[in-house]
């Protein structure tokens, strides 16, 4: 029987008021979500929503007003939050000379990455990139990795200093459909085995009502928040999704993924 | 028949060859990161930016020139750094504009009076001309620069990957842009009198282009770089002396053809 380290559920993130502006365009305002550990939160909404500001927002990519707390509900202490981030893409252009080990050693130890590999880290990275089924991938060009296995690589290197919040930046782009169900598959696996919340930004509804325990319909600010099913039978749901020409680029936008 | 160690000889050629085997290096290490980071448009005006140094400290009295050279320069690549870090859309144009405008005012400055060919030499540079004490500058940059690159070039390749992802991991971002492009600034101003404004960017471009051909990681990238970049330096220092042509020049020559054979080569094998 497979072991579940269940998420404590005493943690939360609270984001308060939160909005953001460039000059006189206001992309967000106003977006207060309460989000538990242990619990996939997808983000839906039109291009041009603002799902990528908040993210950014969320990162402090971009200023913004409002505050995000961290709070262990058992003690009402404010703790720091470390938060783990998976981009839609990396800035690796073709015959880059940086290796898998490279990546995630130069984002997580000291040890310079060009002087000969550290066993020890090469081990470790090994061990985490097993959790994705990736530790083969470890001396591979990452310019030459595909979408699926990137995406991989950047998950482990996400997880490895124990986030309690996986943001994800659209990371759905350039997989297939085996991809993507593994690719869900996998934030199930995450949120029973590590103590951590995720944040997704989707654009794929019909994933969102399988997997997610959390649906926030955003358009600058959050129109309907709650389960699924809540969301879903909301009529600002439908106001934002009902629009033919909306069902055309969701359907295209996933042909073209 | 050649005496192939004859050009050891004389003072001159032992010193050239002490500061060759310094600053070749360090061009190879920087080059890495210049070429990763897309940045050759930002180093070759931070080479020119040399011309307005020196005008700056000709302008103000200062009798070495290298002082104002460097202060110009500093102030010029954080400058720069910020330019192209805020995301305005033609970046290279408006480098480019700071970048002729700076080489301008150098050049009328240096020019007035009808002097300008005091100066000239700084185009072409001389190496054969350097003494121990400038070596001295060298030998402490290079200590410099190898210390930064052990504790900082995890964080320099990292936020060349992905500033955000960077930003998440706690990575001060934005401080390592600016030494960065302030080591570089230091290591051309110190080196442009013996390269020369024309080819310093060849120098730091090209062995890392060409390690970046045929390497698959840091490691092999970084090997490549330092040997190719020695190799070209070395050899050009001794056939320049053997043909009479400007050491410069030779070394960037020398330098092209390694990068050619291993476009070829790196075509060939991948």
């Amino acid at each position: 029987m497979r072991k579940i380290i269940e998420a404590c559920g005493f943690h939360c993130i609270k984001i308060n008021n939160l909005g953001v502006s460039f000059g006189e365009q206001v992309v967000l305002k106003d977006v207060n979500l309460h989000i538990h550990c242990g619990s996939l939160n997808a983000i839906i909404g039109k291009n041009g929503a603002g799902k990528s500001t908040l993210v950014r927002a969320i990162l402090k990519d971009v200023p913004s007003e409002g505050t995000i707390e961290y709070r262990d509900t058992k003690n009402g202490k404010m703790k720091e939050l470390k938060i783990g981030y998976v981009p839609q893409n990396i800035n690796i252009e073709k015959n880059t000379p940086v290796s898998v080990y490279d990546l995630i050693a130069s984002y997580e130890y000291h040890y310079p990455v060009f002087l000969p590999k550290n066993k020890k880290i090469y081990e470790e990275i090994k061990k985490n990139l097993e959790v994705f089924e990736a530790a083969k991938l470890i001396d591979k060009q990452v310019c030459n990795l595909s979408g699926g296995q990137l995406q991989r690589v950047l998950l482990s290197m996400a997880i490895m200093d124990r986030p309690k919040l996986l943001l994800l930046d659209e990371p759905v782009s350039g997989i297939d459909k085996t991809g993507m169900d593994l690719f869900y598959k996998t934030m199930d696996y995450l949120k029973s085995h590590y103590d951590l919340a995720i944040i997704l930004i989707s654009h794929d509804l019909d994933y969102v009502k399988k997997y997610a325990d959390h649906v926030v319909l955003l358009d600058q600010t959050v129109l309907k928040q709650g389960t699924v099913k809540e969301v879903f039978e909301s009529p600002e749901f439908a106001k934002v999704f009902s629009a033919d020409y909306e069902e055309k680029w969701i359907k295209e936008d996933r042909k073209n993924d | 028949m050649i005496d192939w160690t004859s050009w050891l000889e004389y003072g001159f050629m032992r010193n050239a060859l002490l500061a060759v085997l310094i600053i070749t290096p360090l061009f190879g290490l920087l080059g890495t990161m210049i070429v990763n980071k897309r940045m050759a448009y930002l180093s070759d005006a931070l080479g020119h930016s040399a011309l307005t140094g020196i005008a700056v400290g000709v302008v103000f009295g200062i009798q070495d020139t290298t002082i104002s050279m460097v202060v110009f320069a500093v102030i010029f690549a954080l400058l720069l750094n910020k330019i192209s870090s805020s995301n305005a859309a033609s970046t290279d144009t408006i480098i480019s504009v700071f970048s002729s405008c700076s080489v301008a005012v150098g050049l009328a400055i240096l020019s007035a009076g009808g002097n300008f060919s005091k100066y000239s030499a700084i185009l072409v540079g001389d190496i054969l001309s350097i003494t121990r004490t400038e070596i001295i500058y060298l030998i402490i940059i290079f200590a410099v620069t190898i210390l930064f690159w052990l504790f900082g070039f995890n964080f320099l390749n990292a936020v060349c990957i992905h500033r955000t992802v960077a930003k998440s991991k706690q990575i001060p971002v934005k401080l390592m842009d600016n030494l960065f492009a302030v080591l570089v600034a230091l290591i051309v101003m110190l080196s442009i009198k013996w390269v020369g404004i024309l080819i310093i960017n060849a120098l730091l471009i090209l062995p890392a282009a060409s390690a970046r051909n045929i390497s698959n990681n840091m490691r092999e990238y970084h090997l490549f770089s330092l040997i190719f970049s020695v190799f070209s330096g070395v050899l050009g220092l001794i056939v320049s002396y053997y043909t009479n042509v400007a050491t410069g020049p030779m070394i960037v020559i020398l330098a092209s053809v390694i990068y050619f054979a291993t476009y070829l080569y790196g075509k060939k094998i991948r």
